[in-house]
């Protein structure tokens, strides 16, 4: 019988092969782990059995049926629960323990009892109960594993997939970890267990194991099958299955003893301290590591180590305490200092886009090393880098990465190197071959490492190592002395000790509550192992109820889709930064763009140049003076004046008289009066233009009046113009209405995509790929807490529009509001879509923007009918939710208008917002690929 | 001198890093071409195929010849409507003007008893109600005249006013819609370009493996202006020439190279805003919020779209920090009224300051920022 088998699977990177050709059967009812180092294809080919990537190429058979098909993806789910890679990767973190757990409670459709029953049991056996209303973000590395354990097991799944749970977890953690494994299966004998993991020593304790390197099968068996006589541990073993060249040097590495130097310690750190707000990440850590030393760092993720290092490179402000390199205090500024340091930090931090070599350039000539490529051609024979020189780093494997990390650490020849979990995912033989390098800077050239890691074995090769939890510091020491000290036989056991030790037995501060169940836990496993019965037990009971194989799963269900509203919801309102940004900004928006954006063209600037000085062009000129809509400037005396003034920008227009315009007028000789206009602003010229001849006609009828007495007719027929809805012609009564219907496409669009494309850059859009939930539960969920944020948005500014602005809305504003939910409903649904095609947060709000901006600003009729558009712009402009609203907003504001005429907009916005959610539906990808 | 050597390396680097993301060229290359071309050429402030509705309840000779005057381009053809229909197709925005003509209207004017015709226009419309009415009247009035008269000339009147246009004799808005088009693009794009590297190089953690070597914060954010300025001025330049003065033919009076300092000087600031931006913003989704706080303003109040003498009193004062504002009139004045540096160092000398500004402003915020990014 087996769980899931794979047949010929090949899955590929773009260029690179993960899987190669994988045929092998996982046995039902056991505990199979998956071994080998990082990126030889183990997460891969577990998220291809959990069904979270879409097969390439072979064949997956889980729980009797394909995972290539969907109808039997979706049948199985429920039956199986996957724990992806990496601390916390499904959970959280703005939701507490509790609500973690229910958000994945209620998307296997469990019943609010069901759900309050199974946690409370969970939480319970896991000691994770008095934290219920910790947020996840906040809980230690092993907590997060556990929670993540109890949302995997909240389905009671046949088939546990469970990728790396151990990794960056502190030893005491992770030995409850496997004892609650192990108790859960004694339980369950039928569920089956998938592990993988890179820990070769925790691999002893599954039932069958399967050794993988470079997307192959090395070999299959039990821990004492792969063993077999040869090799006393697995790792050995799995060297052994090694094909040579890969197997590094086989001598095994001998570090010479510390010369004992007598100069002042390099590193000093005395009362070390850092708080983030109220959390102290480092408390009072002191210690004082001497020249040439290999002084290891260890503990779990979380624990301190990583900010007590920034501290010492002067990365992080220390918050009390301080630190001294080579006798001098840390000084963040200090250009010195950091010329006699190297560092390198926990993930890889080179620029993956460029080569091998002009990383090593990079740094050689900011470090303005003398005989560059000499130093580099130097670093990269001796780090095995000469075949890769011309390389991007992003296509190197992990090893030979942290190989070329090591090389720009060292480059600059630092007398001091802080490495920061350099080995952490590498395989045991690069790290082998890593420790060489250390223990050779160390011996050969004096140079004092400062390295944290969390391999034990490692540990073991350091000239003294500090053990390190929570912030404090427990112990430091030789290691050998260390686990004498403990009585203990390895260095594993002796730290499990101190954690043990330095957690104080009643409940109190931060971390004695946090450890104290977990303590009680591992010592009485009795109580444990009752409390598991009771779980085991009472999952039965409820999973009795309904009968598993019978239960079908709804295609579609609205609970499913509550679930992430309700999840959704609590993140915003967690983040009140972004809510206020969201409900603010827009507010803020409003007030400048409502009162700035106006058209209404006034006070321009104008200049005479009075060639006749007599009074009859005084009259003239005097009838422009009196307008609202013009304002004097000095006279103009030349005409090369007047060039001057109007490029400079000094007046826009300018009236020119002629010589003998008195003498002219006084003989009925038509004098002709030149009116140059500023044509750099086609609106504002014609305008303008319209003004002047306004004001021109004016004078005629003046001067008429004066000479005969009466008015004249200039004109066959007289003209009545009606300027209909807005009779005052002010353009605030236009653009006020206009502005939300801008701001209303711009801000949720772009706070949707960046909310899925979070998800997706985070990876906790794994929990979208493995459960039931279908693709509109996942979009639509997602999408409704932004509407509602929209609507309030929308409220907002049309209370603004009218009693900020003083714009009526005479028309119906039960209509506008229909309008505005079709609409802000079409707006998400674009965040929606373009989050589709983008991968992380950066490149969605780019698009986003960079989409929706101009179609809204210049092609939705805020400045220009849509009608008079050309070309391109005009279909643009048709094609987009705005220029609807955009109408609906005016009419219903300026215009006055109801149902009956804003009925056409209000059918073009209701037939957006299907079409957007459904585009983006197509576009979303139920598995990674 | 040291400090110049890095930054130089390091904007080779960052423009390496540029060139390997070809998602954000692309866009770039779409921005500044397709879109400015589209946006130059479909957008016109000014009156142009606005549509039209004549109710003519004369149905005599002057009446269809004043019905058949209106045409494209900046018409469209009229469409004959009777009187009840007027409100409906007005309320829907179907027509943005409607003449209307009364019944005995030809006899009216024949007899010179100056019959009213009535003009009804779409005020919503703010930017072509007035120009348009102008355009009718005037269409209109010739229309008559030429009736009445049976000539086209126009009878002098007492003075006569010759009305002409500076700089843009036709007053074509290609010109300054492409120009506009520039501004907008440059300003979304430098910004969150420059923000997002930042961004970027904080979410890789390569950033502080800048700052554990001997490089000042100076020298990282010089290199990310000089980097992302440089593309995006490269680009500008292709753009200028290329697509406005190649494809749209848009005469440029003033010098290039002016234009172009001035473009610098604009990016200058552009990147500094990105730069402080981004470390100002604690996430993506900050970012973006704040990005759109910032460049809405700067570009609906630049002038570009309205003009600034028409903003309120109080507003003025507070546009005159946004270095948008001088980058539009000095654009206009270089590539329109031929202006020198004599004309517009002022504004350079403006933006050039509020650039420094948001620099020295991010500066003092960039060690923080990776601070507390963690």
């Amino acid at each position: 019988m087996n769980v899931a088998e794979t047949a010929s699977v090949t899955h590929r990177y773009g260029k690179m092969t993960a899987l190669d050709d994988v045929t092998l059967k996982l046995p039902a009812g056991k505990m199979v782990g998956l071994i080998g180092p990082d990126g030889v294809g183990k997460s891969t080919l577990i998220g291809l059995i959990a069904g979270a990537k879409q097969i390439q190429v072979g064949e997956v058979c889980v729980l009797d049926g394909s995972m290539g098909d969907s109808a039997h993806r979706q049948a199985v789910c429920p039956r199986i629960a996957y724990m992806p890679q990496g601390l916390g990767k499904n959970l959280y973190a703005e939701l507490s323990v509790a609500e973690n757990l229910h958000f994945f409670g209620r998307l296997f459709g469990q019943s609010a009892r069901e759900r309050e029953q199974r946690i409370g049991r969970l939480v319970k056996a896991t000691g994770l109960d008095p934290f219920r209303d910790r947020p996840a973000g906040k809980l230690s590395g092993g907590m997060k594993q556990k929670l993540g354990l109890c949302c995997a097991l909240i389905h009671d799944p046949d088939l546990l997939i469970l990728d790396e749970p151990t990794t960056g977890v502190d030893p005491l953690s992770r030995e409850q970890f496997w004892s609650l494994i192990a108790e859960i299966r004694e339980q369950r004998p039928g569920m089956s267990v998938c592990v993988s993991t890179a820990y070769m020593e925790e691999a002893e304790r599954f039932d069958w194991l399967i050794a993988m390197n470079a997307g192959q099968v090395l070999d299959e068996g039990t821990p004492s099958d792969l063993r077999g006589t040869q090799s006393a541990t697995l790792e050995e073993a799995f060297i052994r299955l090694l094909p040579e060249s890969e197997r590094g040097e086989i001598e095994p590495l001998v570090i010479p003893p510390i010369a004992t130097s007598d100069g002042p310690p390099a590193i000093i750190a005395k009362g070390l301290t850092r708080r983030f707000g109220n959390f102290t990440a480092v408390d009072h850590v002191s210690f004082e590591i001497s020249r040439g030393e290999i002084f290891g760092f260890l503990g779990s993720n979380g624990c301190g180590k990583t900010t007590t290092m920034k501290m010492l490179t002067g990365l992080l402000p220390a918050s009390e305490g301080e630190a001294r390199l080579f006798g001098k205090v840390v000084d963040a500024r200090s250009l010195q200092t950091r010329q006699r340091v190297g560092y390198m930090s926990q993930s890889f931090s080179l620029y993956e886009e460029l080569t091998v070599r002009q990383n090593l350039m990079l740094h050689a000539r900011l470090f303005a090393i003398s005989e560059k490529q000499k130093r580099v051609k130097e670093l990269a024979t001796r780090f095995g880098l000469i075949e890769e020189l011309d390389q991007s780093a992003s296509s190197l494997p992990l090893g030979v990465r942290q190989r070329l990390s090591l090389a720009v650490a060292i480059l600059h020849r630092p007398e001091m190197l802080i490495l920061d979990e350099p080995t952490s995912g590498v395989d045991p033989v690069a790290r082998d071959g890593f420790w060489r390098l250390l223990v050779d800077l160390s011996r050969k050239d004096n140079v004092t490492i400062f390295i944290s890691t969390h391999f034990m074995n490692e540990a073991m090769r350091c000239d003294r190592i500090s053990l390190m939890h929570a912030g404090k510091v427990l112990a430091c020491d030789t290691p050998t002395q260390l686990i004498e000290a403990r009585g203990e036989e390895s260095l594993d056991r002796a730290f499990v000790g101190y954690i043990q030790d330095a957690i104080p037995p009643v409940n109190s501060g931060r971390e004695g509550a946090e450890q104290e169940p977990k303590s009680q836990e591992h010592h009485s496993s009795e109580v444990g192992q009752k409390r598991i019965e009771d779980v085991i037990g009472s999952q039965h009971a409820v999973g009795t109820e309904t009968t598993r194989s019978t239960k079908r799963v709804p295609r579609f269900a609205f609970g499913r889709l509550l679930a992430y509203t309700y999840r959704e919801t609590l993140e915003v309102m967690r983040d009140p930064i972004r809510l206020g940004f969201a409900l603010g900004g827009s507010v803020l928006l409003m007030l400048v763009l409502g009162f700035g954006m106006t058209t209404d063209v006034e006070d321009t600037r104008f200049a005479v140049l009075d060639q006749d000085q007599t009074p009859e062009s005084r009259t003239y000129v005097q009838s422009f003076r009196g307008s609202r809509y013009f304002h004097e400037q000095p006279e103009i005396t030349s005409h090369s004046e007047l060039q001057s003034r109007m490029v400079s920008g000094d007046v826009s227009l300018v009236i020119e008289i002629p010589p003998d315009f008195g003498r002219r007028l006084k003989r009925g000789d038509s004098p002709e009066v030149s009116a140059w206009v500023d044509g750099a602003m086609p609106f504002r010229a014609e305008t303008i233009k319209g003004y002047v001849e306004g004001v021109h006609v004016n004078y005629l009828a003046d001067l008429a009046r004066r000479a005969y007495g009466s008015t004249p007719s200039f004109y066959y027929a007289d003209f009545e113009s009606r300027f209909q809805y807005n009779p005052g012609f002010e353009s605030i009564n236009a653009m006020v209405p206009s502005v939300p219907a801008m701001l209303l496409v711009l801000i949720p669009a772009i706070l949707m995509a960046v909310s899925v494309a979070k998800e997706k850059e985070l990876g906790s859009i794994t929990n979208f790929y493995v459960t039931p939930t279908n693709r509109l539960e996942f979009l639509l969920g997602k999408q409704l807490p932004y509407i509602c944020i929209a609507m309030v948005n929308y409220a907002l500014l049309t209370w603004m529009g009218v009693y900020v602005f003083g714009v009526p809305l005479k028309g119906s504003l039960a209509v506008l509001t229909i309008g505005a939910i079709f609409y802000v409903t079409a707006t998400t649904g674009l965040g929606l879509v373009t989050s589709c095609f983008t991968h992380s947060q950066v490149a969605a709000v780019f698009a986003t923007a960079i989409v929706a901006m101009m179609p809204t600003v210049q092609f939705s009729g805020m400045m220009q009918p849509v009608s008079t558009l050309g070309g391109s712009a005009q279909l643009i402009g048709s094609l987009w939710p705005t220029t609807y609203f955009m109408r609906m907003s005016v009419g219903a504001f300026t215009k006055g208008l109801g149902l009956h005429d804003l009925s056409g907009d209000l059918w073009a916005l209701a037939a957006f917002s299907p079409v957007f959610v459904l585009l983006s539906a197509i576009l979303l990808r139920k598995q990674e690929r | 001198m040291r400090s110049a050597r890095n930054i130089f390396w390091l904007t080779i680097k960052e423009l390496r890093s540029l060139r390997h993301d070809k998602m954000l060229l692309a866009l770039l290359f779409f921005a500044l071409t397709f879109s400015v071309y589209s946006q130059a050429t479909g957008i016109s402030t000014e009156v142009h195929h606005a549509s039209i509705g004549i109710v003519d309840e004369d149905r005599t000779t002057l009446s269809r010849s004043i019905a058949n005057a209106f045409y494209p381009p900046y018409f469209n053809d009229p469409v004959p409507i009777s009187a009840d229909e007027v409100e409906s197709s007005m309320n829907a925005g179907r027509l943005m003007f409607v003449v209307n003509i009364p019944h005995g209207f030809e006899a009216d004017v024949i007899s010179l008893r100056g019959p009213e015709i009535q003009v009804n226009i779409d005020a919503t419309a703010v930017m072509q109600a007035n120009i348009g009415a102008s355009y009718i009247q005037n269409i209109v009035n010739d229309e008559i005249n030429r009736f009445v008269t049976g000539s086209d000339e126009s009878s002098d009147l007492t003075v006569n006013l010759v009305t002409r246009k500076a700089f843009n004799p036709n007053g074509d808005p290609t010109w300054f819609a492409s120009i506009t088009a520039i501004i907008d693009q440059v300003t979304l794009l430098t910004i969150v370009l420059t923000g997002a590297a930042l961004i970027r190089e904080r979410e890789h953690g390569t950033i502080e493996h800048l700052l554990v070597m001997p490089l000042t914060s100076f020298d990282i954010a010089v290199s990310k202006v000089c980097a992302n300025g440089l593309v995006i001025l490269i680009a500008v330049m292709i753009s200028l020439s290329l697509v406005v003065e190649t494809i749209l033919d848009v005469p440029v009076a003033g010098s290039r190279w002016l234009l172009l300092g001035g473009i610098a000087l604009y990016l200058f600031f552009a990147t500094a805003m990105g730069i402080f931006l981004g470390t100002l913003s604690g996430s993506m989704a900050q970012f973006a919020l704040l990005v759109l706080l910032t460049v809405l303003p700067l570009q609906m109040l630049s002038g570009a779209i309205t003009p600034v003498e028409s903003q309120p009193d109080w507003l003025q004062p507070i546009t005159y920090f946004f270095p948008s504002r001088h980058f539009v009139s000095f654009s206009q004045s270089i590539i329109f009224r031929g202006a020198g540096i004599r004309d517009v160092w002022q504004q350079f000398v403006v933006t050039l300051s509020l650039g420094l500004v948001c620099f020295l402003a991010s500066l003092f915020l960039f060690r923080r920022s990776i601070a507390t990014s963690k």
